[in-house]
């Protein structure tokens, strides 16, 4: 350009400006829930003295180590503006026919008895395979990924109870339950694994193509193609992560749990759909950041905890606990500033 | 014509010192604007002048901090009277206002539809909106889905709807922006005849011959400021220029009349005989450090040609050789690692992904060489997206405000860069001024001419008279063919002639 108006100079002017600064204006954002996890925290003070001790942080953290990869999982594929209801029965089913491939008939296996590292890579190869599946349907055939996985939850649900005969599943070695009972610096692993989803997943959406492709499918599916990005491929690849992810969260149920029954996993997606949107994940595709969807899944881990400790009675906790999820989602709204799409 | 008998009534619109702020920006300061009953007034300026939030003020979306609003000398109805306001004013947007999936029918009479005893009654529904239709002299079908009319009719519809209400005064947002040079000169015809039944309209564009076509009087804005209102008459072109740029400059687009053509530089673009879903046996070569035009009616398959070159489209027959090298069909990454850069035809629809930000959009292309494995280096990624600020002058914040935030013509400027962020050969540009201000079309033919120097090969397929300036030579297409070639020099009555096929 040959001449200059004062705008232009505005603009050399700030983009010459440290980067850490706009940088910093846009993590803010991320940081909405924060004020609620504090009231939340204070109030559970009040509620109960064995609220903030270690003990209790740790079950809080061990108790949301499955929702977490779960709702990682379901992150990855709503940014790219797509949905998978089906994540929730993959979490029940991938685990179910892994363990039924190695224990015996006599405790309802197949009778297969594979060796337990085959039963363990099974629950991995399961849930891409569901992916690959899901995928398929949604970018190949394009289908609406609505409704295709919801079918596909109804599809796996089904089958789950079908091949249990609607029995719960006891008596799986130890590698089944190594999720939770092996603990590293007292928590355990599923913990650490969760974590380290997350950390991998926040680095790459930031600081990866790949990640930042998800991003631009998410927000401008033809933009996204136009600049050379393979739209369909990554579609489809992060369907595959995704049901790979909501296996191992399915472990970790299992876990948990200490058995594997016909509806592990069962209702688990509204949680998972709540968790995600609290924490800023935009259901319109191309909006929200891990940190958000972590502090989703910490809140509400919280408010599960507190209405425990709290001793509301077992029949109304889930009344008050879809109570505190529309409270959380107007206080995000309300701290973020945007309307939640 | 004459203005003196109405020139005594009141206007039939009146913006008397309007501000408004947003935050710390100011969209319009002490702002007027009088529009007498029965003309045609044009309302132009840059990008970010303030055109849309005046144009939200006169319809009532927004509320003036200060000032006010007078229709025919009554003070405006209050914000929530929305049914007040319909019947004074309409504006019909470039972004359509109808429901794609009703009926003509149901969308003219939308949320007031006829009804006997509690329920709609179809049968009235229909034939008052053919009757309205008849009325304005609009032919199209009450029948027909509203998301099949042409752009052009959909626009008549629209008017149609808003005189429904009582509404006399019109305002036309861009109504030119997606048409081609047929379709504008029958909108022109239509709005001169609702013009001659006691229409009043407020017309908007980027076109200033459009202006000095249809309209009498012009305002212009500047910097949220009201500049100037004068008679279309006594205000030409420079001055017009010189008003909403606030600066007495020569508006210099690249001219590629004056340059002898390159004719031993190596092909950079081949293209033989393609054929595709709206053209067929294309041929043409392209040099380094030439710049060559394709032009034609929306439908005439120029944009499909483009998007062949740019891995966009499919082709069947015929090949694209980029330096020698094959070129296969629909493959946009190809196409990238051949070095082809592109500017998408709509910059909403493929050039931009608009919550991410300028970093984003900008790198996009190229993302996977900012770093090792795949990785993006923070560092880098600044670097580049701070280059790309500064050589294409983009106004913004920086590198990380969304794209969503920037004007029309930044908007732009960041697609361009997107497409030179690979340091292409070849270049592919559709459109690539559409819906920007004169200022920033200066600036981004200015880089076309720069690159083109730098020797890259520029394809520019546009239906902008100022685009096709560039080039060396402009092909013209109709129905699908190539029928003309014009050498640089061309007069504007000799392509316009060349394309319409007259």
């Amino acid at each position: 350009m040959t001449t200059r108006d004062t705008a232009g100079g505005i603009a050399a002017a700030s983009a010459g400006r440290p980067a850490f600064l706009s940088a910093a204006a846009l993590r803010l954002r991320d940081l909405a829930l924060l004020p609620a996890l504090a009231v939340l925290v204070v109030v559970g003070t009040f509620v109960s003295p064995a609220f903030l001790t270690q003990a209790n942080i740790y079950t809080i953290l061990t108790s949301s180590a499955a929702l977490a990869l779960v709702v990682l999982a379901e992150s990855l594929i709503i940014i790219t503006g797509k949905f998978d209801l089906s994540l929730e029965s993959i979490a029940g089913f991938a685990p179910a026919i892994g363990a039924m491939l190695v224990i015996p008939a006599a405790t309802n296996g197949f009778g297969t008895e594979l060796p337990t590292y085959v039963g363990i890579l099974a629950i991995l190869a399961i849930g891409g395979l569901v992916g690959l599946v899901n995928g398929f349907l949604v970018v190949h055939l394009k289908l609406n990924a609505f409704i295709v996985t919801l079918a596909m939850l109804i599809i796996l649900r089904g089958m789950l109870v079908g091949a249990t005969n609607g029995r719960t599943l006891f008596d799986m070695p130890d590698a089944f339950y190594a999720l939770m009972i092996v603990t590293v610096l007292g928590l355990p692993l599923a913990v650490w694994l969760a974590a380290l989803a997350f950390a991998v997943a926040g680095v790459m959406l930031r600081y990866h193509r790949l990640g930042r492709a998800l991003y631009a499918i998410g927000g401008n599916a033809e933009a996204a193609r136009a600049a050379g990005i393979r739209v369909e491929r990554v579609v489809w690849g992060v369907y595959v992560i995704a049901g790979m992810l909501a296996a191992v969260g399915g472990l970790a149920i299992t876990g948990y749990v200490g058995a594997v029954s016909a509806n592990q996993g069962n209702g688990m997606i509204f949680t998972v759909f709540a968790a995600a949107v609290i924490g800023g994940i935009s259901l319109e595709g191309g909006r929200g950041t891990m940190f958000g969807a972590l502090t989703g899944v910490l809140l509400l881990g919280l408010v599960q905890n507190l209405l425990t400790l709290a001793q509301v009675p077992s029949f109304w906790i889930q009344a008050i606990y879809g109570a505190i999820i529309l409270g959380a989602l107007m206080v995000a709204r309300v701290t973020s500033g945007r309307a939640q799409t | 014509m004459s203005f003196t008998a109405q020139a005594a009534a009141p206007p039939i619109v009146e913006a008397i010192g309007v501000s408004k702020r947003y935050g710390p920006t100011i969209a319009l300061h002490e702002a007027q604007l009088r529009v007498v009953a029965g003309e045609s007034h044009a309302l132009v300026g840059r990008n970010g002048a303030g055109k849309s939030t005046l144009v939200g003020i006169l319809t009532g979306l927004r509320a003036p901090d200060t000032g006010m609003v007078r229709f025919a000398g009554e003070p405006a109805p209050p914000i929530a009277d929305r049914e007040g306001w319909r019947q004074r004013v309409a504006c019909v947007y470039q972004h359509s206002t109808i429901i794609p999936d009703l009926t003509v029918a149901e969308n003219l009479f939308i949320n007031r539809q006829p009804e006997k005893r509690g329920f709609i009654s179809w049968p009235t529904l229909k034939r008052e909106a053919r009757a309205l239709l008849d009325r304005w002299n609009v032919a199209v079908s009450e029948d027909m889905r509203a998301g099949d009319l042409r752009i052009e009719a959909r626009q008549l519809v629209e008017i149609a709807r808003a005189l429904s209400y009582g509404a006399r005064f019109i305002i036309l947002d861009e109504p030119t922006a997606q048409l081609d040079g047929e379709e504008i000169k029958r909108l022109f015809v239509r709005i001169r005849e609702l013009q001659a039944a006691g229409v009043t309209f407020l017309f908007i564009s980027h076109h200033l011959q459009e202006v000095y076509e249809i309209c009498q009087t012009v305002t212009v804005l500047r910097d949220a400021r009201h500049i100037v209102t004068a008679p279309v008459a006594d205000l030409p072109k420079d001055r017009l220029i010189e008003a909403m740029t606030g600066e007495q400059v020569h508006f210099g687009f690249a001219d590629a009349a004056g340059r002898s053509p390159v004719r031993d530089a190596p092909v950079a673009l081949e293209v033989k005989g393609i054929s595709g879903e709206d053209f067929e046996d294309v041929s043409f070569t392209v040099r380094k450090g030439e710049t060559i035009g394709i032009s034609g009616a929306t439908s005439s398959g120029r944009v499909g040609v483009a998007e062949a070159v740019a891995g966009l489209a499919r082709f069947g027959k015929g090949e694209i050789r980029i330096e020698g090298r094959r070129l296969p069909s629909g493959n946009v990454p190809a196409a990238l690692a051949l070095g082809v850069g592109c500017v998408p035809k709509s910059r909403h629809d493929q050039g931009l992904v608009l919550p991410l930000s300028v970093a984003d959009n900008g790198t996009m292309t190229k993302a996977g060489r900012m770093g090792p494995l795949g990785f993006i280096a923070p560092r880098r990624r600044a670097e580049t997206t701070n280059r790309m600020i500064r050589e294409l002058g983009v106004v913004t914040q920086g590198p990380e405000q969304p794209v969503s935030g920037l004007s029309g013509g930044n908007q732009q400027k960041v697609v361009m860069g997107r497409a030179l962020a690979t340091d292409p050969s070849v270049l592919v540009l559709l459109d690539p001024t559409a819906g920007v201000d004169v200022k920033s079309k200066e600036a981004l033919l200015a880089v076309v001419e720069r690159m083109r120097r730098e020797g890259k090969a520029i394809l520019v397929v546009s239906g902008e008279i100022e685009d096709l300036r560039t080039c060396d030579r402009v092909l013209v297409m109709r129905h699908g063919r190539v029928v003309a070639e014009k050498k640089a020099g061309w007069s504007d009555n000799e392509l316009v002639a060349a394309i319409e096929g007259i």
